[in-house]
């Protein structure tokens, strides 16, 4: 399996579930994904990648341009992430200072709710 | 000589393959299993760089992936023919070079040569296992 995406909403913010391999070949598809809840309305997004195996930087990218979009909309993305074979990319890029990186999806939802 | 050399069409669905096939390499190396992800996404970083050099500038070329085991290093170069060199346009939201600084984040020993062929990017991690 490449990569299997799927959304749901979870006290007003829309978490984005990914599962597989996120890489030049699949990106596209999250991508596509990011910019249609955007155009659709959903400005608070949390990205669960707890089943992603793999991320490169087209990924990353794909989350930055995805951070950017809501950003527009002075909305939030937010990922939740414990593996470290997925954090590494995330420190070696720096980017752990941009995104908020939560443990659970419970957790990233309560950091965004004590913002309001 | 190379112990595997791999030579692919340049697309993306192929990039993965060329990490599967990596990593498999770099573990029958010797390399620790610890730095199996890095050397997956180092490859991988390399490849989608030389697979969207070559879709840009000659989309009929393959891309060449040379995996070869030294003494104590397994050694890994991946070789494009795109002679445009630098980002193009169109490309990815991060500016060019971001995948080149991964690659250097994460492998010991990075050497990036360019002429006028085209671009070899060559890298290396510990292994466990002296070359026959």
């Amino acid at each position: 399996m490449d990569l299997k995406l799927d959304h749901h909403s979870k006290d007003g913010i829309e978490i984005v579930d990914v599962e597989g391999e996120i890489d030049v070949y699949t990106a596209p598809r999250l991508r596509e994904l990011l910019i249609d809840l955007v155009n659709n309305g959903f400005y608070q997004l949390v990205v669960n990648m707890e089943k992603v195996e793999f991320l490169d930087s087209t990924g990353l990218g794909v989350l930055v341009g995805g951070l950017k979009r809501v950003r527009a909309h002075d909305g939030s993305l937010d990922l939740v992430c414990t593996q470290e074979r997925i954090l590494k990319i995330f420190r070696i890029t720096g980017l752990t200072k941009v995104f908020g990186i939560h443990e659970t999806v419970d957790e990233a939802i309560a950091a965004r709710k004590s913002e309001k | 000589m190379a112990t595997v050399e791999l030579s692919f069409t340049p697309l993306p669905a192929h990039v993965r393959t060329a990490r599967l096939v990596a990593a498999a390499v770099a573990r029958r190396s010797g390399v620790d299993e610890s730095l199996l992800d890095e050397v997956r996404l180092a490859v991988g970083e390399a490849c989608s760089r030389a697979v969207e050099e070559h879709r840009l500038h000659c989309p009929t070329e393959p891309v060449r992936l040379a995996l070869t085991e030294l003494a104590g290093r397994f050694e890994v170069e991946v070789t494009d023919t795109s002679m445009a060199g630098g980002g193009a346009e169109g490309g990815p939201a991060y500016p060019p070079g971001f995948g080149i600084a991964v690659i250097a984040g994460l492998a010991d020993d990075v050497q990036i040569s360019e002429t006028s062929a085209g671009t070899s990017i060559r890298m290396s991690w510990p292994s466990a296992v002296t070359a026959s």
